[in-house]
């Protein structure tokens, strides 16, 4: 499924407060196509996470509009919108994002335990992810006792999980180790190759050699690296 | 898996949720413990009325002074005091008097002579209007001379024989509870109380050494007659009857009536303080408990949690924990209140009679409630702010 922003804008108020507005992310038409893996770079503050978040359905864009497929994501309201997500977007946020009840193998089957229960097969394929980023071990730990790099890779299992059509990546190899980058990096193309349509945001040099297409964003303007 | 995560979350905070579940438990302790206390004492009061029974009481002038009067009828302090009978007679032929009947008092001794120190009244069951119709519902038939009837306090079992002043008394039927101080006495009828007197006055166990056990009684209690006033009456015996003090019975338990309200009024005070506090306490809690896992709200809408979904956790982590302190609360409320009604009764000098099962399960549950509908009220506020969230700055750590 391809997700297509069409003249996707996103402003923000100032601190200061009035009329006065941040454009974050200029009027921006684009397809993020499924069977790629996008990488997304550029400084920060550019507008890269912005634009993640925007296509994840999680932030109103000032204008425009986002559609998956044929879905126009923001026409829906909160409950079907958040379902469609749940089914059919996969996000990997920056920062920790652990559910800290629950343990690692019940945070990974979150995104199916949270309208239902995980069949055998999901925790069969639960195990496997945790066991392809090498954390197969920490399944029955609480999120408390993982370190940082841990935590990380739990997520991305979890974004996995789903066998997601869309996956949207902000900055998942922050606190990796290069070993561990470079499974991510293997694990997003993989994806990508399987039919998904993947955005990654990164800052990690090495990153362009796994990108089927590489974007450039700068001051809320996207551009392909080849332009 | 929502219902669960919410169980998890109160789990995975142990000092928080034993907080919140300390807090609601305070709040129902106080809501149902002082409803409880309140309706006891009602209860108590309206028990010590009934068992009273009558418009005006005369008592010898010598027992005239109201506080002696009332250590003996409503504090139950074993005493006694006579008059002759002819100063019933004499009361017996003023106007305005329906019913008239005398009681007579006897205090057993904690000597060897007595199994129990108790008040021993006596009273004539063919004009008793006061005693006899409580005593029927225990007991049917015409106490013999010899038998007893004793309060529910009492360490006495019906066919238990018990001895005062030397007499064997044989336990007829034991009175159902009234929270007054008739649970500690003894009831008797007329014929056995003036046995009784007469073996106290021949041991020398008696104050009173030179009276006829035969021609004395201890009060009158009157019913005063339609359109007279009790004002009335009462004058009219003070004026005509020497040596004797007609005394209005809701003016012997007015003292208590207003002890009463004062308790209720205090307990209710303290109801509106603690709880005011506690909801404030609970709006804090709730509020610090969501701030603190802003970032794992944000991670569940990220992974497709509904603004509803996380709403409905917080108020689920709410209920649970408020119903587990609404529930502990009310059973230490009325636990404590049943297992140390003797002690509270005697700390507040007031009489005190527990409400029906019924009535304490009706408190219970409406105590429960009122917690739950504060404790969700509470957690309503945090809930609705949680499912506004700005998910994506909050991952990016700027909310």
């Amino acid at each position: 499924m391809n997700v297509t922003t069409k003249q996707l804008t996103k402003e923000f108020p100032r601190k200061s407060g009035g009329s006065n507005r941040f454009t974050a992310l200029q009027p921006l038409d684009f397809t993020l196509e499924s069977g790629k893996l996008t990488v997304l770079m550029g400084r920060s503050g550019s507008g890269k996470s912005t634009l993640l978040n925007l296509l994840a359905g999680l932030m109103h864009p000032t204008a425009g509009t986002v559609m998956v497929g044929e879905t126009d994501l923001y026409a829906m309201p909160d409950r079907e919108l958040s379902a469609f997500r749940n089914q059919h977007i996969s996000v990997i946020p920056q920062g920790q994002t652990a559910i800290y009840s629950l343990n690692v193998l019940e945070n990974v089957l979150l995104p199916i335990t949270l309208n239902g229960t995980a069949g055998t097969s999901e925790i069969a394929y639960a195990k496997q992810l945790l066991e392809q980023l090498g954390i197969a071990e920490l399944a029955d730990v609480q999120p408390s006792e993982l370190s940082g790099g841990e935590l990380r890779r739990m997520a991305i299992a979890r974004a996995f999980v789903r066998r997601p059509e869309i996956i949207l990546a902000d900055e998942p190899t922050a606190d990796l180790d290069d070993e561990n980058t470079k499974i991510v990096f293997e694990s997003l193309k993989s994806a990508a190759h399987n039919g998904a349509a993947v955005l990654m945001v990164t800052h990690e040099n090495g990153a362009e050699q796994y990108a089927d297409r590489l974007c450039v964003m700068k001051s809320g303007v996207l551009t392909d690296a080849e332009e | 898996m929502r219902q669960n995560l919410a169980v998890r979350n109160l789990k995975a905070k142990p000092v928080r949720t034993g907080i919140l579940i300390l807090l609601t438990a305070l709040l129902s302790l106080m809501i149902c413990g002082g409803t409880l206390l309140v309706a006891s004492m009602r209860s108590g009061l309206a028990s010590l009325e009934a068992r009273l029974g009558a418009d005006i009481m005369v008592v010898p002038y010598e027992a005239k002074t109201k506080s002696n009067l009332e250590n003996i009828v409503l504090q139950g302090n074993p005493g006694y005091f006579y008059m002759p009978v002819e100063r019933y007679e004499k009361i017996a032929s003023l106007d305005g008097i329906a019913q008239i009947s005398a009681q007579f008092y006897l205090a057993s001794a904690s000597s060897g002579c007595c199994s129990i120190p108790v008040q021993i009244i006596g009273f004539d069951p063919e004009t008793d209007f006061t005693i006899t119709p409580w005593i029927r519902r225990s007991y049917a038939k015409q106490l013999q001379t010899g038998d007893i009837v004793v309060g529910n306090d009492l360490n006495a079992f019906v066919g238990d024989t018990l001895q005062f002043y030397g007499v064997n008394c044989h336990v007829a039927a034991k009175l159902d509870k009234t929270g007054t101080y008739y649970d500690s006495a003894v009831f008797t009828s007329v014929e056995t109380i003036r046995q009784l007197i007469a073996s106290s006055l021949e041991k020398g166990m008696n104050d009173f050494s030179d009276i006829d056990p035969q021609s004395v009684v201890s009060t009158v209690l009157i019913n005063v007659a339609e359109g007279y006033s009790t004002e009335e009456v009462m004058n009219d015996i003070n004026i005509h009857v020497k040596k004797v003090k007609a005394v209005q019975t809701k003016e012997m338990i007015s003292g208590i009536s207003a002890s009463l309200k004062g308790t209720s009024d205090l307990i209710g005070v303290l109801i509106v303080v603690v709880w005011g506090l506690g909801v404030v306490i609970l709006l804090l809690a709730f509020s610090m408990s969501v701030n603190e896992r802003k970032r794992e709200f944000a991670a569940l809408r990220v992974i497709g949690a509904s603004q509803r979904n996380l709403a409905s956790l917080v108020m689920q982590e709410a209920v649970l924990s408020g119903l587990a302190g609404a529930v502990c609360g009310t059973v230490i409320a009325v636990m404590g209140i049943t297992a140390f009604h003797t002690a509270i009764e005697e700390q507040l000098g007031l009489p005190f009679l527990m409400p029906s099962l019924g009535k304490q399960m009706l408190t219970s549950i409406i105590s429960i409630a009122a917690v739950l509908v504060a404790g969700t009220a509470a957690a309503a506020v945090s809930a609705y702010r949680i499912s506004r969230i700005d998910t994506a700055l909050i991952l990016r750590g700027e909310q």
